[in-house]
């Protein structure tokens, strides 16, 4: 009976791992072997990005602050509202007026208020004319709640400067 | 008469303004050496470097307010940092950083109060160390204080056991309390660390956990205790008590240099040759070395070991410090005994 139950604790005894020698408990040699991991690792290379002086250059598929894309100085926006429509943060505000230009239409007001854009890139997938894309720009910074509003003025960027979000789209969408 | 006084107003200052000016750049160096150990940068935008860092440190602390919590004994709860920074820049005046030199026809010791005991002195102070800490976890009527300071007196009394018992060794070697002398009888290579190996394991693990250093920093264990015994404390109070922390280091690594690693000894210097007072210079320039090598050891220690339970500290300190030490002490004491 007995040998029966010794037998079954023997069984379910749990997994162990391999025990402690004698010098592991004596500390002192793994004490020193830590020591040395640490003294390698002060003259290893750093991972600290010194962020004012150098900067992230982040790839095309980077999804920064949206933008209106501008060709030869004319903005291929024809404020059809979708992007204001496809918002899911209601940021962006859209008001239309008629060109004498080719394509007959603009937006007379294009804002987008940057302390709600949650940068989800809805705009530019909705955007039948490419001509809102997520750019680069990761610092988004104002002193004042009512600067946060981005007008034209801010918005339109030449497409020379969005190359390689306009790549990017181009092959992966 | 007054002359003495004026000698021994001036090692004050100095000393004073060395070990003050050092705790600042050691809370400096010991936050770029962490960075360095953890492949990052640490602090390097406040000047060169982030070489003045420290005085923004300072200042910030200065300005910030200092808030008592409305249970707390005010007294006490002033008084414990206090206690804490006088008992931890108290520790310097019997530190010989030098041999006696002769100037202007007199002898001057080279530490602050060439008294004949010493290693009483050292160890009385150690243990009254543990009062600024307890007092300010009690004042504080915080039972997170309570515990870290009520953590920091069992740690303290455990390991000042051993503490005095490693001692014994280097006291039977030399035969005298007096600082200076246990120095002297360092001459050439014959260190206590030497002579003394586990005499030194047991004093330096013991010098760990008397100023509450890393594996071993069970009153401050911030991950259970939020702050330990100065959780209540805010402004330049706080400030004191990290200064004390800090203080309490170097005044460690100096003890640990003067006791093992041969003081301001510099190996044979005496048969170079060299005028008195370079001689004198050497000396204390390794004695400042050798304190420097100690207390990188101390940052380097901090940030590879982890902390001990509780009562893995208790174990350590009583079933392997304690017959530790008092084996290196009556090993040594047959020793001394046979050889006369």
């Amino acid at each position: 009976m007995r040998k029966g139950t010794n037998n079954n604790l023997e069984e379910k005894k749990p997994v162990r791992r391999e025990d402690l020698s004698f010098w592991q408990k004596a500390y002192i040699p793994e004490i020193v072997k830590g020591l040395g991991l640490t003294l390698k690792q002060i003259f290893k290379p750093k991972f600290t990005r010194q962020y004012p002086e150098e900067r992230w250059e982040p790839t095309g598929a980077f999804r920064g602050r949206p933008v209106l894309v501008t060709e030869n100085g004319v903005e291929r926006c024809v404020a059809c509202g979708l992007c204001a429509r496809v918002c899911p943060a209601l940021a962006i505000f859209v008001q239309a007026e008629e060109t004498s230009l080719e394509k007959e239409r603009h937006p007379a007001v294009f804002e987008i208020d940057m302390l709600r854009c949650i940068f989800c890139g809805f705009c530019e997938e909705a955007c039948p004319e490419e001509a809102i894309v997520m750019s680069k720009d990761y610092e988004v910074v104002f002193t004042d709640r009512r600067d946060s509003i981005y007008g034209k003025d801010k918005l339109l960027v030449p497409m020379e400067q969005l190359k390689e979000r306009l790549e990017f789209l181009h092959r992966y969408r | 008469m007054a002359m003495e006084i004026l000698i021994a107003l001036i090692k004050i200052i100095v000393v004073m303004g060395i070990v003050l000016l050092t705790v600042a750049y050691l809370v400096y160096v010991e936050r770029r050496v962490a960075a360095f150990i953890q492949n990052r940068l640490g602090p390097n935008r406040v000047g060169p470097q982030g070489i003045f860092q420290p005085f923004a440190d300072v200042l910030k602390l200065l300005f910030k307010e200092d808030i008592v919590p409305k249970a707390a004994n005010r007294t006490i709860h002033d008084l414990a940092p206090i206690i804490s920074i006088t008992v931890a820049l108290s520790v310097f005046a019997v530190i010989p950083f030098g041999n006696t030199i002769s100037l202007f026809g007199k002898e001057i010791h080279l530490s602050i109060a060439n008294v004949d005991i010493g290693i009483l002195y050292i160890l009385g102070l150690s243990s009254l160390g543990v009062y600024g800490i307890t007092l300010s976890g009690w004042s504080s009527n915080n039972k997170y204080s309570l515990l870290g300071s009520l953590r920091s007196s069992a740690q303290m009394i455990s390991y000042e056991l051993s503490l005095g018992l490693s001692l014994i060794g280097v006291l039977l070697m030399t035969g005298s309390l007096r600082l200076q002398d246990v120095v002297v009888a360092q001459y050439g290579w014959r260190w206590n660390i030497f002579l003394q190996p586990i005499g030194f394991i047991t004093f330096l693990v013991a010098s760990f956990a008397e100023t509450n250093r890393l594996p071993f920093d069970l009153p401050e264990a911030e991950p259970e205790l939020v702050g330990g015994y100065h959780t209540e404390y805010s402004g330049i109070k706080f400030g004191t008590f990290f200064l004390a922390e800090y203080t309490n280091m170097i005044a460690a690594s100096a003890v640990v240099t003067t006791f093992y690693l041969g003081g301001w000894q510099f190996p044979y210097l005496d048969r170079l040759g060299l005028p008195v007072i370079w001689i004198s210079i050497i000396q204390v320039m390794s004695f400042l070395l050798k304190v420097a090598v100690v207390i990188f050891f101390f940052i380097w220690v901090r940030w590879t070991i982890p902390r001990f339970r509780y009562d893995q500290l208790m174990n350590l300190g009583w079933k392997v410090m304690f017959p530790l030490a008092l084996a290196n002490a009556l090993g040594t004491a047959f020793v001394v005994a046979a050889l006369g």
